[in-house]
């Protein structure tokens, strides 16, 4: 069946300067109850790869540079 | 057998509350054995309490409460339909679990004496007690899981459970949710703590994870113990919050409500007697809120600046922290103004409520070798201390199970049928978006499952439901996320029917809003003084049946009964 792509505003939103993804951390894409968050392959960086989020925070919290930020998403916002 | 993934003796299935409790102590019952974790998530980081607690809501403290006063605070607090040997087991070891916690690390508050501190909140006893550093719950449990050897498997999904030839439990088949593989698990006994069913209504903000509960807590362990043929009670005792509106998050009256706050209507005037969540109160809540005097707020503002301040420490670091955000954004400061809530989306949930599968005062279902704990195990208003006591014997027991019984055999058909089952949505190309179905589908529980309950729309949802099940075949998944949540698709799809089929099967009202039925308005204790259960027969179809209610073991006088019939604050007759 035919498919398009919606655009959304998803809450997290990571630092790159600060993420060390690049160096091989992964916590946040391991904290995340509900496994959005992901490693930017070309980036090396982290992303939200889903807008699933329950703002719960483990990613802000266990993040050890501080590079993200959790808003809470639009829609209840 | 290429699937197979590992031999355990004991799997627990869910790593949030109950399940590392129930691993802990199948491993201290017998060092010997096996026994493996299962999490969809990371156990560090999984369940209800991710982030922590703020507080035990049925602290059963001497001093302060005793086993007998909290099982008749919780008989009539559950309008009388509670197998009260469940909620004794519970209150008679609730102390010594939270002086084992308190030896853990946990920290709770205590008085100038090192006492307890604990505060009334419910409506006849005094059970709460605060833990303001309760954001370290899960560093606190993950260090026991490591001291025990407990084996950690994160990142799976348990999608059914196997059984023996005799229907006895034989292990579980898994998703693996980073790779998208299939695989089995074999077991000689199971115990399912993968908590509520958090993902069924819809949240009015429309946003499809803006749940209450942990929005991965989508119903898996209720669908896993009916399809295993065990049986559910109370599905129809939906779990219904007082929350605040659109965070759709706790505000939260148990913590505020011992510093003076309370719950309000529109002019800042108190109208219930008690912020302890029950159907009737959340019944009183809905008559206020859609009345004259609605909305309805938490009101905080006429409280000192220091006590505000320490509110402000507990609910902004605990459980929901986001929630000091959400208030920033809407520049509402608790000094100033009242916190708008609403009425949140329903859930099933014995945690909170006391829709769950049937569990004895052992933790065990009736499918053998199948035990459970934690918000899907039925034992009425059970909360995080109940997921640890119950989670507690289930380890214990499934333990016992697994030093009497020999591996059983595998069943080659069922692991075949499941795999079909689990991988399908990966061969269908350009089919139906998970999310979209589970969006349609959340949206029919809404429109025809919230309360007030009304036969026809339950019969209109049970029809959209059946369509929706045959929608679930044309899902596509792009990629093993997209499957994790195709599945869970199925999980509440299965909820929803039995939500609605359970509710129509109870031809009266009880638990206040949670079971309010237009047409049958008034309870019906010569018919319904009885629980209402649910599983799936021999011929594969849901069946609904009466189980009679134990005989009390703490009898009730008749002011006792009525007590949480009673919430609404009567006002005094003005001198004439």
């Amino acid at each position: 069946m035919p498919m398009t792509m919606n655009r959304v505003s998803v809450p997290v939103t990571v630092n790159e300067e600060a993420c060390i993804a690049d160096k091989g951390c992964t916590v946040c894409v391991e904290s995340c109850p509900l496994d959005l968050l992901a490693i930017d392959l070309v980036k090396k960086k982290a992303f939200m790869q889903y807008d699933e989020c329950w703002y719960c925070l483990p990613c802000e919290k266990d993040c050890p540079t501080q590079a993200i930020r959790v808003d809470i998403p639009y829609l209840l916002r | 057998m290429s699937d197979l993934i590992a031999e355990v003796d004991v799997l627990v299935i869910g790593g949030g509350t109950a399940g590392p409790m129930a691993a802990v102590k199948a491993k201290e019952k017998n060092p010997a054995l096996k026994v493996m974790l299962l999490e969809k998530a990371n156990v560090k980081r999984s369940g209800a309490i991710s982030m922590g607690m703020d507080g035990l809501n049925n602290a059963v403290i001497p001093g302060h409460a005793t086993p007998e006063q909290y099982v008749k605070e919780i008989t009539v607090a559950n309008d009388g339909i509670v197998n009260q040997k469940t909620v004794m087991a519970y209150a008679q070891e609730s102390f010594n679990m939270i002086n084992q916690l308190d030896r853990w690390g946990v920290k709770f508050e205590k008085d100038e004496t090192g006492d307890y501190a604990v505060k009334k909140v419910h409506h006849i006893g005094t059970y709460v007690l605060p833990m303001p550093e309760g954001h370290h719950m899960k560093k606190v449990l993950y260090r026991q899981l490591k001291k025990a050897r407990v084996e950690i498997t994160n990142r799976y999904m348990a999608t059914r459970l196997l059984l023996d030839a005799n229907g006895a439990i034989a292990g579980a088949m898994v998703l693996d949710t980073r790779e998208g593989s299939f695989g089995v698990i074999r077991a000689k006994s199971v115990i399912l703590c993968t908590g509520a069913a958090g993902r069924l209504g819809l949240p009015s903000s429309g946003y499809l994870f803006g749940t209450y509960e942990n929005p991965t807590n989508a119903g898996d362990g209720y669908a896993l113990a009916y399809h295993a043929g065990a049986e559910l009670s109370g599905i129809e005792c939906y779990q219904i919050n007082p929350l605040i509106k659109d965070y759709n998050g706790p505000s939260c009256a148990y913590v505020t409500g011992p510093f003076g706050g309370y719950t309000a209507n529109s002019k800042g005037e108190r109208f219930i007697e008690c912020d302890y969540w029950s159907g009737q109160m959340m019944m009183e809540f809905y008559k206020e809120l859609e009345g004259g005097n609605g909305p309805v707020f938490l009101k905080m503002d006429h409280l000192a600046e220091e006590t505000i301040g320490t509110i402000e420490h507990i609910l902004h670091s605990n459980e929901r922290p986001s929630r000091g955000r959400f208030h920033e954004g809407r520049k509402l400061d608790y000094r100033q103004g009242m916190v708008e809530m609403h009425i949140s989306e329903i859930g099933l949930c014995s945690g909170h409520s006391a829709s769950g599968v049937w569990v004895d005062e052992h933790a065990a279902t009736t499918v053998p070798g199948l035990y459970a704990a934690g918000d899907l195990a039925c034992v009425p208003h059970n909360y995080m201390l109940g997921a640890f006591v119950y989670g507690q014997f289930a380890g214990q027991s499934a333990a016992e199970y697994a030093m009497s019984h020999e591996l059983p055999a595998v069943d080659a058909a069922q692991v075949e049928a499941e795999r079909t089952r689990v991988l399908a949505p990966l061969s269908v190309v350009d089919g139906l978006p998970p999310a979209q179905v589970e969006y349609k589908l959340r949206r029919f529980v809404n429109d025809y499952l919230q309360p007030p309950k009304v036969t026809k729309k339950m019969e209109i949802g049970l029809d959209r439901f059946a369509e929706i099940g045959a929608d679930l075949a044309s899902m596509s998944a792009a990629n093993p996320h997209e499957l994790m949540r195709a599945m869970e698709v199925h999980f509440i799809r299965d909820c929803a029917e039995m939500a609605a089929r359970a509710s129509l099967y109870r031809t009266e009202s009880r638990w206040g809003l949670y079971h309010y039925r237009v047409e049958h308005p008034e309870k019906d204790d010569a018919d319904w003084f009885c629980h209402a259960q649910l599983k799936k027969n021999e011929a594969g179809e849901m069946t609904c049946f009466k189980r009679p209610i134990e005989p009390y073991i703490v009898e009730l006088d008749d002011e006792e009964k009525d007590a949480y019939n009673r919430l609404r604050v009567v006002k005094q007759a003005e001198a004439a």
